[in-house]
């Protein structure tokens, strides 16, 4: 009875001083709304109008004819044309371009010989900039698209023996992928950086030597300090999902009560991990060097933007380690695939196990002592 | 006999280099108002925090009300109040916000909570302030609403720790007012202080130094006992004067106050003022006067306090 009341004046003493921070406020609704714009419409993963030259030996019909029907796969976009393969490369260093298709001054005889069958030798060379091979392998997939295109039939081409049914997602647009995704992150964010911040700042500001010279104990204080949070997590959410549906059409999961607890459960581990910065880290400079230290892994590791199945064994593992990774998992499963959470038992069970444990350890490490 | 609220013994902490507080002895009674005297950096802090239970002794003992402290600090929580040096309210929080916070923390709620923050508002004046966030009151007010966090749930002991470092005359004295009142109530309060005047408004003080006990006892009687004659000097060249008397053995301290030179002779020294006038030369007027609880600290302080033993 007395600790729900000490954790209850922990919590409104926290809710009220959340409230006077207007900034702090703002940043609340303002991190998910700008950065829903910003990821739903930027990060394509599709690549488009890539800026290319062309050099052109050729000059006949044939090859102005391909170079068209390049232009209109809308993959790459001809911004230069070049008298020589140096000119062109030179373009390529200096990054005017970042492909280059060549079409030698003997293309057509080429193209003849291929067309019937003659002869395997290329018609034609892509040179990419493949530093970045995501661009680098959107190119090399214009290999077979033009010849066909041109209406003029290639010998050996074969009927694709699969054929590629498309769930969840069959227009395969990438916000539909990001948005749920997104809520990972940005919880990620402000979960950890509120909490983090939480203790050390008490402690900066002096209060905590009072604080613990009073009844309160530890575990009253952590979840005093947290239950704010809980919150504004969930304010979070609804914000990303619901503009994530009006802008970009992304789904509604038809089980509102998986969404929910999954997002509750991640909520506190993430809360829970910024609590334990918080027992770690002597100043608020410090808190937010760690939070930014979990941050990173948890966007670029967590599935977030690079498929985790693509990633190294290693890797996976510590990917495991984060909450963010199981709970990007879970809300892509629950948002885009209406699973229901006791389907995805093991990332219910890592996230409360993960909340419980540091729970713990936040406690244990909290010593209502200045030594 | 009255009884004891804090007893200690032997009490000693050490940081990796320096021992903060000493081997200090302490035993103070219900309801005095108990005062650490001392220079920054004398322990008084420390000394403070570890009859808190906040920081664990290196050796020694100590028990208050009764609780063997650290190991039933826990305990000792809801009949302790606490002053921290540094204002530990939260600044974005208006006054009964504050004190509503703090009385939850001690389990006081509904019409109890009500009657109480209404009778602190009151008693401390600080009725029209009720809706102002903290960061927006005087020195003096804040300094009230410290205290009247740290007696929220009428605690019987109340540590202060330098409560007035940061509040003007006025303020200082209205402040003391207040403790009097909580004295009179019933309260023990240790308070530490590093001002002459507020030392000697308290029941006993220890004089600390380094972390040792320099001296100990109700002010009046440390100046009653002080092992030195205090002498006046007025006239010219008193900087020389000065300087001239330092060199002399049986001087303990000299300092210049305005016009006049006041010295500290060792009553060791026989005929003291006869003494002091064969030193001088030149028209020099010498006085003897009533020693101040300054002098007690200056005598008992610094490379050449007088020994006692």
């Amino acid at each position: 009875m007395l600790a729900a009341i000490r954790t209850w004046a922990i919590a409104v003493k926290e809710f009220r001083q959340l409230s006077r921070d207007r900034i702090t406020f703002a940043m609340i609704v303002m991190i998910p709304l700008i950065q829903l714009m910003l990821f739903g419409y930027a990060i394509n993963t599709e690549v488009r109008h890539v800026p290319s030259g062309v050099v052109n030996l050729s000059h006949s019909a044939v090859a102005r004819h391909v170079i068209a029907d390049l232009q209109a796969s809308k993959t790459v976009n001809f911004i230069n044309s070049y008298d020589s393969v140096k000119q062109a490369e030179d373009a390529l260093r200096r990054g005017d371009v970042h492909a280059i298709l060549y079409l030698p001054s003997d293309f057509l005889r080429r193209f003849e010989e291929y067309r019937l069958g003659i002869s395997q030798r290329p018609v034609a060379q892509w040179i990419t900039d493949a530093s970045d091979p995501l661009l680098s392998s959107a190119i090399a997939s214009l290999r077979q698209v033009p010849l066909a295109k041109s209406g003029l039939q290639s010998s050996n081409g074969f009927a694709t023996p699969f054929r590629v049914v498309q769930f969840y997602n069959p227009e395969r647009r990438n916000p539909v992928n990001i948005v749920p995704g997104l809520v990972a992150v940005i919880l990620t964010m402000t979960m950890i950086l509120f909490t983090s911040a939480a203790i050390v700042r008490e402690r900066e500001q002096g209060n905590m030597e009072f604080l613990i010279n009073t009844p309160v104990q530890p575990i009253e204080l952590m979840l005093g300090k947290i239950t704010p949070y809980v919150v504004i997590g969930f304010i979070q959410t609804a914000i990303i999902l619901s503009l994530g549906a009006l802008l970009f059409a992304v789904p509604l999961p038809e089980n509102i009560g998986s969404l929910l607890l999954m997002t509750l459960l991640f909520i506190t581990a993430s809360l829970t991990l910024g609590l334990l910065i918080s027992t770690r880290a002597q100043t608020q400079l410090q808190a937010m060097q760690l939070t930014v230290f979990i941050l990173l892994p948890s966007i670029l590791l967590s599935g977030f933007m690079f498929p985790y199945d693509a990633m190294p064994v290693p890797a996976q593992w510590i990917a495991e380690a984060l909450p963010a990774t199981h709970f990007v998992r879970s809300i892509r499963a629950v948002v885009l695939r209406d699973a229901l959470w006791w389907e995805l038992w093991p990332d219910v069970v890592f996230l409360a196990g993960f909340t419980l444990l540091g729970m713990l350890v936040a406690t244990w490490r909290f010593q209502k002592r200045l030594d | 006999m009255a009884d004891v609220v804090i007893q200690a013994s032997g009490l000693t902490r050490k940081f990796t280099d320096v021992t903060a507080v000493n081997a200090l002895d302490l035993r103070v009674e219900r309801g005095q108002i108990y005062g650490f005297l001392g220079p920054n950096g004398c322990g008084k802090s420390t000394t403070i925090r570890l009859l808190t239970g906040l920081l664990t002794p290196t050796e020694g003992e100590v028990e208050v009300l009764g609780y063997v402290l650290p190991k039933q600090a826990e305990a000792l929580r809801q009949k302790v109040g606490y002053m921290t040096q540094q204002f530990s309210l939260y600044q974005d929080l208006s006054v009964v916000e504050n004190l509503r916070f703090v009385a939850r923390i001690y389990g006081i709620t509904g019409a109890e909570q009500q009657q109480r923050i209404e009778q602190l508002l009151q008693q401390y004046h600080l009725e029209n302030k009720a809706e102002r966030r903290a960061s927006a009151l005087s020195g003096g007010q804040r300094q009230r609403l410290a205290l009247a966090a740290a007696v929220v749930h009428n605690p019987q002991l109340l540590f202060l720790d330098e409560p007035t470092a940061a509040v003007d005359p006025e303020n200082r004295r209205d402040f003391w007012e207040r403790l009097f009142d909580l004295s009179d109530a019933g309260t023990t309060i240790l308070v530490s202080t590093h001002y002459m005047d507020e030392a000697e408004r308290c029941h006993r003080i220890d004089i600390l130094e380094q972390g040792h006990k320099r001296a100990e006892g109700a002010p009046e009687q440390l100046m009653q006992e002080l092992p030195c004659e205090v002498f006046e000097l007025r006239g010219d060249g008193l900087r020389n004067v000065r300087k001239q008397l330092m060199q002399e053995q049986a001087v303990l301290s000299t300092a210049q106050i305005g016009q006049s030179l006041r010295v500290l002779v060792n009553k060791q020294q026989q005929q003291p003022q006869q003494w002091l006038e064969q030193q001088l030369s030149g028209e020099i007027d010498v006085q003897a006067v009533r020693p101040s609880l300054e002098d007690v600290f200056v005598a008992n302080t610094g490379t050449r306090h007088v020994s006692r033993d």
